[in-house]
């Protein structure tokens, strides 16, 4: 199946992380109260000064991507986590997801990529091929795990919202 | 090929005769549990039903669960909004497991479930909260969802695309040693698996040291499994499920004690003795960078919190009541105690557990999540090290990333409390003799 990702276009990495970045550090309990993904982005990554000011600069190149090690988004199940990254457009690249993480990412459409041997530095640039990552910038490739099989069609739905939505319509249909 | 218990659940649930890891299904939920963030799901709730031409209504709202927690008494005005929209929506919709904040009902979400009677054996449980995992303990495949994967439930009533998750069977054999606990044996647990170790599999726990221990010790055991990343974590039911279901839950009629098969698959059996274990703690920033208490002992504190929907029940607030018990905590020490739910503040009351902490400086907090997850009170200062009975130190995790958490049980809280850094419970008075005045004085020699 394609990957969502696929582009030919050359993608700008702008933060470089490393293993087990929770939840915590994407978007900190003490902003749980917000919830609006109007209002999350600005949030993002609130306790990493220079990541937050980076994204919220309003500089970003269209496409552009983090990358991060392991276990990513690990901890809370909040879902601000993944809208606030929503708004800024980025895709995320990572070794491996937190299973909850994923899912929420699925669900509201944060792109996302698994790609478990990944090495970029920050202002490398990536090209995301259907099976594979090519970072220009070392000229070395590595292979994309695709997303587990379930995941796919709410992905090809535009996310869990229509998903739902058709599922409920036909029942009632 | 036989089956495991999370197996036997999901293939009920989702009307096959057998399920395999891997499979993909959609099964049927027995109970929806959400929080505060119930606001959130509300809005993905009305999104889903936009421009469908149809009123909104959820699948079942005898199967949907909302208790505040995570900030109760509000501490905003947005918190306070979120919490008067969801009011409003449990009773246009008719939602009966509905515990507000009040003294006669309130408390944290994963005690409010078990000790309500609302998770049994068998069931199919799903909250918009990670430690979801918790109601594992009662035989139930339970586990963490997103706010708009909630909204789809609350549509639909099933989980949608659902792959079976593969099991790791941990056995736990052998005798805690005097005070080391249930939180001591989850953190080793977590220290050996990592905090992806289990990401997509469930955590059975089996062998002689979980048969005997109290639904309060295999609460902490599946609330934390999600640290090693697993989906869920589940204790077989038992005779002690059901003493727990029809003497502290108020349970009546049939329950079905699901049992893995002889011949299940496991993807991986851990094996632990458990009878040389010594204290664990969980050291910045990690909950897997679990030491023994020898490497950070006589580490200065400056917070020290009990309680959360990890250790906030009654066995936890006795223990550290035993210890506290005519003592004194150390001056420049901070301990903050906050119960899971007001059944169990109001036992504690009756006990004496209360007035024992209030007497020795602990300060008592109402029921709920607390400083938990650094959203309510207790914050921490600049520089500041809190040792928590909580599940998560992520840096920033209680508020403040210039601040440092480490996880321990309650017996090392209260042990340390009296002496303002790290130390183990002492089998004899934990470096502090007890005040001769207090009343209940001789019963500290067994301490």
């Amino acid at each position: 199946m394609a990957n969502p990702q696929e582009s030919n276009q050359p993608r700008l990495v702008v933060s470089k992380l490393g293993d087990d970045i929770s939840t915590d550090a994407i978007y900190p309990g003490r902003f749980m109260a917000t919830v609006l993904p109007t209002e999350t982005p600005k949030l993002a990554f609130a306790d990493d000064v220079e990541l937050n000011a980076k994204l919220n600069s309003g500089t970003l190149p269209q496409g552009s991507v983090i990358v991060a090690g392991r276990n990513f988004g690990c901890g809370s199940s909040r879902e601000q986590a993944a809208s606030c990254l929503r708004g800024h457009g980025v895709t995320i690249v990572a070794r491996a997801f937190a299973r909850i993480f994923l899912q929420n990412s699925i669900n509201l459409g944060l792109p996302t990529v698994i790609c478990p041997e990944i090495e970029a530095d920050q202002g490398d640039e990536l090209v995301i091929a259907a099976d594979h990552i090519w970072n220009r910038t070392k000229d070395r490739k590595f292979a994309i795990a695709p997303l587990p099989a379930a995941r796919q069609a709410i992905i090809d739905a535009g996310g869990l919202i229509p998903y739902t939505r058709r599922l409920l319509l036909e029942s009632r249909a | 090929m036989g089956m495991t218990v999370a197996e036997k659940i999901l293939a009920r649930a989702s009307g096959r005769a057998s399920v395999r890891p891997g499979n993909v299904i959609e099964p049927r939920v027995d109970l929806a549990m959400s929080h505060e963030n119930g606001a959130l799901v509300i809005n993905q709730f009305l999104e889903v039903y936009k421009e469908t031409g149809l009123e909104p209504k959820v699948w079942d709202p005898s199967r949907i669960a909302i208790i505040f927690d995570h900030r109760v008494p509000a501490e905003s005005a947005k918190t306070a909004t979120n919490q008067k929209k969801v009011r409003d929506f449990v009773g246009a919709q008719k939602i009966s497991k509905f515990h507000d904040i009040r003294g006669d009902q309130g408390g944290i979400c994963h005690q409010i479930l078990p000790e309500n009677g609302y998770v049994r054996p068998g069931m199919v449980v799903v909250g918009t909260d990670s430690h979801t995992t918790t109601h594992g303990a009662l035989g139930a495949f339970a586990f963490g969802i997103g706010a708009t994967e909630m909204a789809s439930v609350w549509t639909l009533g099933s989980v949608l695309n659902v792959e079976v998750p593969g099991t790791i069977k941990v056995v736990i054999n052998g005798e805690f040693a005097e005070h080391v606990s249930a939180k001591d044996l989850i953190l080793h647990i977590i220290g050996k698996l990592t905090a992806e170790g289990a990401n997509y599999k469930v955590l059975e726990f089996h062998g002689e040291a979980v048969h005997r221990m109290p639904t309060s010790g295999r609460l902490v055991l599946c609330n934390m499994s999600v640290e090693a990343g697993a989906t869920a974590g589940i204790v077989p039911a038992d005779a002690e499920t059901l003493r727990y279901l029809h003497e502290t839950a108020g349970v009546t009629g049939q329950i079905d004690l699901v049992q893995p098969d002889a011949d299940a698959a496991y993807e991986q059996v851990v094996e632990i003795d458990i009878t040389n274990l010594t204290f664990q703690i969980a050291c910045p920033n990690g909950v897997d960078n679990v030491k023994p208490i020898d490497a950070v002992e006589g580490t200065k504190v400056d917070q020290i919190v009990v309680g959360s929907c990890t250790n906030g029940r009654r066995d936890d607030i006795a223990a550290v009541a035993h210890i506290l018990q005519g003592r004194r905590v150390a001056d420049g020490v901070r301990l903050l105690v906050f119960p899971a739910s007001w059944k169990i503040y109001q036992e504690c009351m009756a006990h004496g557990y209360i007035d024992d902490l209030v007497k020795a400086g602990a300060v008592v907090m109402n029921p709920g999540c607390g400083p938990c997850l650094g959203v309510h009170e207790g914050a921490l200062g600049d520089g500041e090290v809190a040792l928590s009975t909580t599940n998560r130190n992520f840096k920033g995790r209680m508020g403040n990333p210039k601040s440092e958490v480490f996880l321990c049980s309650p017996a090392v809280a209260a042990a340390s409390a009296l002496v303002g850094h790290i130390a183990r419970p002492k089998g004899e008075n934990h470096g502090q003799p007890a005040r001769v005045e207090s009343a209940e004085a001789g019963c500290l020699e067994a301490w």
